[in-house]
């Protein structure tokens, strides 16, 4: 059996009395497509934040390759964070840098290669995500939503990472520029084999992008399986999701009327 | 809830945010001591941190040495005491001991801490400090450590020419209004200036450099909640710094004059 390239198991995270994450459980195998569909603070963030370390889960176990990365160093922690690449949900541009550094900085400031080396190969992943070299001096203040977000993965796809994370990656775009992005998203994946792993609450996205899709509902997954299967789903929860009704057993955090 | 729970929270609240300092600041200094150091960063933040606050601390200590010479003569004129070398004396140690490296601290706070904990505040509420983790690279190595060494250096070259400024502001007031001997004044300036007077100027500008540039670290850090974080966590840096610049510079001159 092959280990899968990301395990979660009984993941629990709390902040004060409130429980975002009730004990996830999920294996990502190498080379596959997951999105984590779920509601607005139903935890798809956390869980994200979780895996890379930027937060510490209460309880349960986080392996990436079979390595367990709860609670490593400092150290440890940049190495397994050289595998991964992240494009975040507002792009998370570094704006005191022009949009070819912002490209460039996981190879000049996290793999210390040389600034002429990395400007090359910084231009050549701006031009994957459909950026020319007119960009490539300007500052990320200058750009639209649309563009900032090809710009963030480009700096995410640079430093050629084994897996990478995409937070939201339509959210707050229109429609057509969100559909490019898909786009570039499936092609960026199979040009470098990486195993990736979405979180979005857009259905459209996550049908386009995914090999398999999990629902995350109070804490816990509560289905997961093939992305052609969703719709056959037998359970209420995702039925209501994917279909985006008001009335069903979800229950949004509001007062009833 | 009783009055005792009340100051039991608020003393724990409290003993929590010095706990964080500290750790804070442990983590800021290994990093500043261990390579690799950026450089480059380095010198960006030395141009701002240092030479772009020259216009506003050369203004600042030119009229705080021109005011003390006009006060100080009032003062003297009043007991009828001889005022030409005593003026000149009051100037030279009131501005190398103690003005110039407050009056400049202060300024740093309000102009670099504040626009250090604003500029950090907002990369940690945009996910930029997030995004500069999953680029392998150390937040405290490549935005806090730059700032601080950068602070820690500059400070004191900038009150070297706060000093120099100062005591030329004192010279211009008494020659030009107050119509003492121009050679009289300065020789007094430099006879009664030693060198621990400029020492523990130094001493206190190094220090203050660290304060402010760590403070606007460390309130740009921890910031939270959009907008109003990033605005609460500025006023928070500005506020402590400018506490901590007076207090330090109290037991600091306790420690080199307080025998």
């Amino acid at each position: 059996m092959t280990v899968p390239k990301i395990h979660l198991k009984g993941v629990c995270k709390r902040f004060g009395p409130k429980v975002v994450l009730d004990g996830v459980d999920l294996d990502i195998m190498p080379g596959e497509s997951v999105v984590i569909i779920g509601g607005s603070g139903s935890g798809k963030s956390v869980t994200l934040k979780c895996i890379l370390g930027l937060l510490m889960p209460d309880a349960g176990e986080i392996e990436i390759d079979g390595e367990s990365v709860v609670g490593i160093g400092a150290r440890a922690r940049e190495r397994i964070n050289a595998k991964i690449g992240m494009l975040f949900q507002g792009a998370a541009l570094f704006d005191s840098l022009t949009v070819w550094e912002n490209a460039a900085f996981g190879l000049i400031a996290g793999k210390g290669m040389s600034r002429r080396e990395a400007k090359e190969i910084a231009l050549e992943k701006l031009a994957l995500v459909g950026l020319d070299e007119k960009f490539a001096m300007m500052s990320p203040a200058d750009l639209s939503g649309g563009m900032r977000k090809r710009v963030g993965l480009a700096r995410a796809i640079a430093i050629e990472p084994e897996i990478i994370f995409f937070d939201e990656p339509t959210t707050g775009i229109d429609p057509i520029m969100g559909d490019i992005i898909n786009e570039l998203i499936v092609k960026c994946t199979e040009e470098t084999g990486a195993t990736t792993l979405t979180i979005t609450h857009d259905m459209a996205s996550a049908r386009k992008i995914s090999d398999r899709i999990a629902m995350l509902y109070k804490g816990k997954i509560v289905w997961v399986g093939p992305t052609g299967d969703i719709d056959r789903a037998d359970n209420a929860v995702v039925q209501q999701f994917i279909h985006g009704r008001a009335e069903g057993p979800i229950e949004m955090e509001l007062r009833r009327l | 809830m009783t009055a005792v729970q009340t100051i039991g929270r608020i003393f724990l609240a409290f003993l929590e945010i010095v706990g964080q300092v500290a750790v804070f600041t442990i983590v800021a200094v290994t990093h500043c001591l261990r390579p690799p150091l950026y450089f480059r960063l380095i010198g960006r933040q030395m141009m701002e941190i240092g030479y772009y606050s020259l216009p506003v601390i050369a203004l600042t200590t030119l009229f705080a040495g021109m005011v003390l010479a006009l006060q100080s003569y009032t003062g003297f004129a009043r007991n009828s005491v001889g005022a030409e070398s005593a003026i000149a004396e009051i100037v030279v140690l009131s501005i190398t001991r103690e003005l110039g490296p407050v009056l400049a601290g202060l300024m740093v706070a309000a102009r670099v801490g504040s626009s250090i904990a604003a500029e950090i505040g907002t990369m940690r509420v945009t996910e930029q400090i997030d995004a500069l983790v999953t680029l392998s690279t150390n937040p405290f190595k490549y935005l806090v450590a730059p700032r601080v060494i950068a602070g820690v250096v500059t400070l004191p070259l900038l009150i070297i020419i706060g000093d120099i400024i100062g005591v030329f502001g004192g010279y211009i007031v008494s020659i030009y209004k107050l119509g003492f001997n121009p050679t009289l004044y300065l020789k007094t300036s430099w006879d009664k200036l030693y060198f621990v007077d400029v020492n523990t100027g130094l001493v206190k500008a190094a220090v203050f450099g660290f304060v402010v540039t760590l403070m606007g670290c460390y309130q740009g850090y921890h910031s939270r909640g959009g907008a109003q974080g990033v605005g609460a966590a500025t006023i928070n840096s500005v506020v402590s710094s400018s506490i901590l610049i007076l207090i330090l510079n109290y037991l600091i001159s306790a420690m080199f004059f307080g025998t």
